[in-house]
């Protein structure tokens, strides 16, 4: 037996793809959030809270990832922003060659924010990066206070969360500052922000916190 | 679903590095998986004879060593071992802490049979 020694990543490719992804957009001075998170936590009405408080003042694109249809990117060309629907057909998460594939039916001439929201799943999209500025994601208080231990691996990776259905929080079983304690031990460097978007709270204060990185990165 | 994209993206990448390889006689492909590296190591071992079911690569077995989660403390330089990925310094409380091992996968080699091995 004979052994050839390889000593690469797994997800090399996707990785390498990324970094082409990553420099792209660095050349475009477009600052990329990959929004993720568990069905249903409210991702896409995050997006839609956002538009609504920075179209006017910014120029947003969006990238739609899901399983099947394109409800969602109907929902956002509501805003009149440019968006693309990827459709996985059954693929659980976005990859980098997927972004790049959708890049090319996108006008990014003057575009200052990309937003893509990747698949509801709270597993595989940890795994992938698509060569984005910044991985936020969403943890939704009717999902419990425990799934930052259960899916480590996602809070680990991003460095922004959104403690979304805060509104809800008198009417369930959700410890707040327990949830908040559980991400901040898989990653102490979370940047937290607590939102819902029936009562708008603070939705003004993660656009405000967006609008910082984009003039940063100009 | 997840370990089985991963499992055609371990043969992908070896058909990217080692092109010039004879699959035939592949015996082993080894990995190192992070233990929070959100991977299954029974989940991959299955997805990888599925992929692999019907190509050269058939024969092949995955053999997975895992790589415990280990952190180091920056205050007190403690290392600790966790398996849930906490970043807590376990002596000393803090979570000052760098990540040393745990989260990766990596393919570190693949076991060929003599003779038919030409390196990258």
């Amino acid at each position: 037996m004979s052994i050839v020694t390889i000593e690469r990543k797994v997800l090399q490719k996707n990785d390498e793809l990324a970094v082409q992804n990553r420099d792209e957009f660095r050349n475009r001075k477009i600052y990329v959030l990959n929004i993720v998170s568990s069905p249903g936590a409210g991702k896409t009405s995050i997006l839609e809270q956002t538009l609504e408080q920075l179209k006017r003042r910014r120029q947003i694109a969006v990238i739609e990832g899901d399983l099947q249809t394109d409800l969602d990117a109907q929902r956002i060309a509501k805003f009149g922003v440019p968006v693309v629907q990827i459709v996985t057909n059954g693929g659980c998460h976005l990859d980098a060659k997927l972004v790049q594939e959708a890049l090319s039916s996108l006008n990014l001439n003057g575009i200052q924010l990309l937003i893509i929201e990747n698949v509801g799943n709270l597993v595989c999209p940890a795994n992938y990066d698509l060569g984005e500025n910044c991985k936020v994601v969403v943890a939704s208080t009717t999902e419990g206070d425990d799934k930052p231990l259960k899916y480590p691996v996602m809070f680990r990776n991003a460095s922004v969360l959104l403690l979304n259905k805060v509104d809800l929080l008198p009417y369930i079983q959700c410890n707040l500052s327990e949830l908040k304690n559980n991400a901040l031990r898989v990653n102490p460097d979370l940047k937290i922000f607590e939102t819902s978007c029936t009562t708008k709270k603070g939705i003004t204060e993660w656009c405000a916190w967006i609008e910082n990185e984009i003039d940063k990165y100009q | 679903m997840h370990e089985l994209s991963l499992a055609q993206n371990i043969v992908d990448t070896i058909q990217h590095y080692v092109p010039q390889l004879d699959w035939e006689h592949v015996t082993a492909v080894r990995l190192k998986v992070g233990a929070c590296s959100g991977i299954m190591a029974d989940s991959l071992e299955f997805s990888f004879q599925v992929i692999t079911a019907h190509t050269p690569l058939r024969t092949a077995k995955l053999e997975i060593e895992t790589v415990p989660f280990r952190i180091q403390c920056l205050k007190c330089s403690n290392v600790n071992e966790s398996d849930i990925g906490d970043r807590t310094c376990t002596t000393c409380g803090t979570k000052d802490t760098k990540i040393i091992s745990g989260t990766d996968l990596h393919i570190t080699e693949i076991e060929v049979e003599e003779s038919k091995v030409q390196q990258p």
